[in-house]
């Protein structure tokens, strides 16, 4: 995705309102700024607890690893895990390698087969690709109009050689949520192993690893208003007892599954991070998806042809993702370039190619150019969001207003029944 | 990405927004792009019939922030220019004018169609020997 927040010029009749600050931050996918509370609980070791948590015969090894133990303890509780299923590690993208390659490799005798969706995030996609050239045979599972996978196709899909099911939790891009629990509940049946990257969900909805069936989970601190650069796995000890080849080999830390010197200030932000979610999540989840329906509204109720794309029912709370018909998703960030969100228009990347989520759910070409990812954060208000609304109403008229899409459509003429010269 | 201060200020200040009499015989109407590449340009000049002289160009534009501001300075250069004047203009002019960085490069190129479809339809309206002699080709997004 593109993205905005560049603080170049600025075109606009409109003034914040007193108390907001620009530009606003609305791009809470892409990541999250750290908690003041959680830098608090990394200082110490960022500091004089600088110790390293393999060192076992002083003070400072012992402080470290303490650090490192509580923040497991927290990061398993937010999920319903034990202490003893969380690895650490530098990020989800790690996290998704070390779970689909370590099954992958731990597994290869009990067959080559392995499921996942083409919406996922490429941490996944890309790594299944990279199983293929290695003689692994990859299902990516479609998705329908709404974006959740059919289950019925999942079940279809599973074979004797199946050995894991990689479908992520919430899409990162369009905030829908899949369906894991009844995913879990069928790979339980069959006996395959159940992935799930839960980077975007956990910490924002309920996941508990028990209730929803799930074997390996991926977690990412900076989504979590945690810090970058640490992230961690969940891996089940029994009812299956996972195993998983390691990928990267050196010290034997972590249980043997990740070896490198633990990022000890990471771990604990990450710890710190997941007990703030959990105590917070109840009033977060209501102001923030309170935020964001005042926020669709806003857009909805000024505008005529804007498309909500994928389920709004099966959705995060605090994630829009909006088409704009006519306008040119870039030009649209351009325009509102005080305020920091995503674009799937496919104008800055090399490829030229909207974004393949989009795409996947059947959505147009030209509104996929069209869409707008909001990511509305714990530290968004009322009046950021009710001058971004302002912002985007009057940027997305000015901007149809210079449409020549828009003014044939207004005189009546049937876009797709014209002959592009570019096609 | 950071655009150049010639590209912010025609996105910013676009010139010559608006539309021609797409029937009248001294108006020639180029439209170029396509919805699913995310470039329509439709670019409309009105030539003096005696002086072949644009004396008129307007456009509209859906795409990116270069691709507005391609076009909108197509339509500050033909105007005044003649015909063969304005099919001098090269999409490697626009982009030196604009600094436009390698990925935006389509957005010249569909400027410089947007005028040659352009002065095509006006010759073809004028009973010329042949439209402008350059197809437009699908550089839009392939």
């Amino acid at each position: 995705m593109s993205t905005n927040g560049n603080g170049n010029g600025r075109e606009t009749n409109l003034t914040p309102p007193p108390g907001v600050k620009l530009p606003i931050y609305m791009d809470n996918h892409a990541t999250t700024p750290l908690d003041p509370r959680v830098l608090e609980a990394m200082m110490p070791y960022l500091t004089t607890e600088f110790g390293n948590a393999a060192s076992r015969n002083h003070q400072f090894g012992w402080v470290a690893e303490e650090g490192v133990e509580r923040a497991r303890d927290q990061v398993a509780k937010l999920i319903g895990a034990t202490a003893k299923e969380i690895i650490f590690t530098s990020g989800a993208t790690e996290s998704d390698n070390l779970a689909i390659k370590g099954v992958a490799e731990m597994y290869r005798e009990k067959g080559n087969h392995i499921i996942t969706a083409v919406t996922e995030h490429k941490a996944v996609l890309d790594t299944c690709k990279r199983l293929e050239k290695y003689g692994f045979r990859v299902t990516y599972l479609p998705v329908q109009k709404d974006g959740l996978i059919d289950l019925e196709d999942l079940k279809r899909a599973i074979d004797d050689k199946t050995i894991l099911v990689t479908i992520m939790a919430a899409n990162n891009e369009i905030g829908v949520l899949q369906p894991i629990r009844e995913i879990g509940k069928i790979c339980r049946e069959r006996g395959v192993l159940f992935h799930t990257d839960a980077v975007q969900a956990v910490g924002k909805i309920p996941v508990d690893v028990n209730k929803d069936n799930i074997d390996i989970a991926s977690i990412s601190g900076h989504k979590i208003y945690g810090p970058k650069g640490v992230g961690a796995l969940y891996v089940r000890r029994k009812n299956p007892r996972v195993q998983l080849a390691a990928q990267i080999d050196g010290g034997g830390h972590e249980r043997g599954m990740r070896s490198g010197t633990l990022n000890v200030p990471g771990i604990v932000g990450l710890g710190a991070a997941c007990e703030i979610a959990m105590k917070d999540m109840p009033e977060e989840t209501k102001k923030l998806q309170g935020l964001r329906d005042r926020l669709k509204d806003k857009i909805m109720n000024n505008l005529d042809e804007v498309y909500i794309n994928g389920s709004w029912e099966h959705r995060l709370p605090h994630n829009l993702n909006i088409s704009f018909a006519y306008v040119e998703g870039e030009s649209l960030l351009m325009g509102i370039n005080d305020i920091a969100v995503s674009s799937g228009s496919a104008c800055t990347s090399a490829t030229l190619e909207p974004s393949y989520v989009l795409k996947a759910l059947g959505t147009g070409d030209d509104l996929a150019h069209s869409s707008i990812r909001f990511g509305i954060g714990r530290f968004n208000t009322e009046a950021e969001v009710d001058y971004v609304g302002d912002r985007v109403v009057e940027t997305v008229k000015r901007l149809r207003e210079l449409s020549p899409l828009y003014e044939m459509a207004k005189e009546g003429i049937d876009l797709k029944s014209v002959v592009w010269s570019a096609e | 990405m950071a655009y150049s201060d010639k590209v912010l200020d025609h996105y910013t200040n676009p010139r010559n927004v608006g539309s021609l009499d797409k029937n009248s015989t001294d108006v020639g109407t180029g439209l170029v792009g396509a919805p699913e590449c995310g470039d329509v340009m439709k670019l409309q000049i009105k030539v003096n019939p005696e002086t072949q002289v644009i004396e008129e160009a307007k456009f509209k534009t859906f795409g990116c922030g270069s691709a507005i501001a391609s076009s909108s300075l197509a339509t500050e250069w033909v105007k005044g220019r003649t015909v063969e004047e304005a099919l001098a203009i090269k999409n490697t002019d626009i982009v030196k004018e604009l600094s436009l960085p390698p990925v935006k490069i389509h957005c010249s190129v569909l400027a410089e169609d947007a005028i040659r479809a352009a002065i095509g339809d006006w010759k073809k309206k004028n009973g010329a020997a042949k439209p402008a002699e350059t197809p437009v080709e699908a550089k839009a997004g392939d």
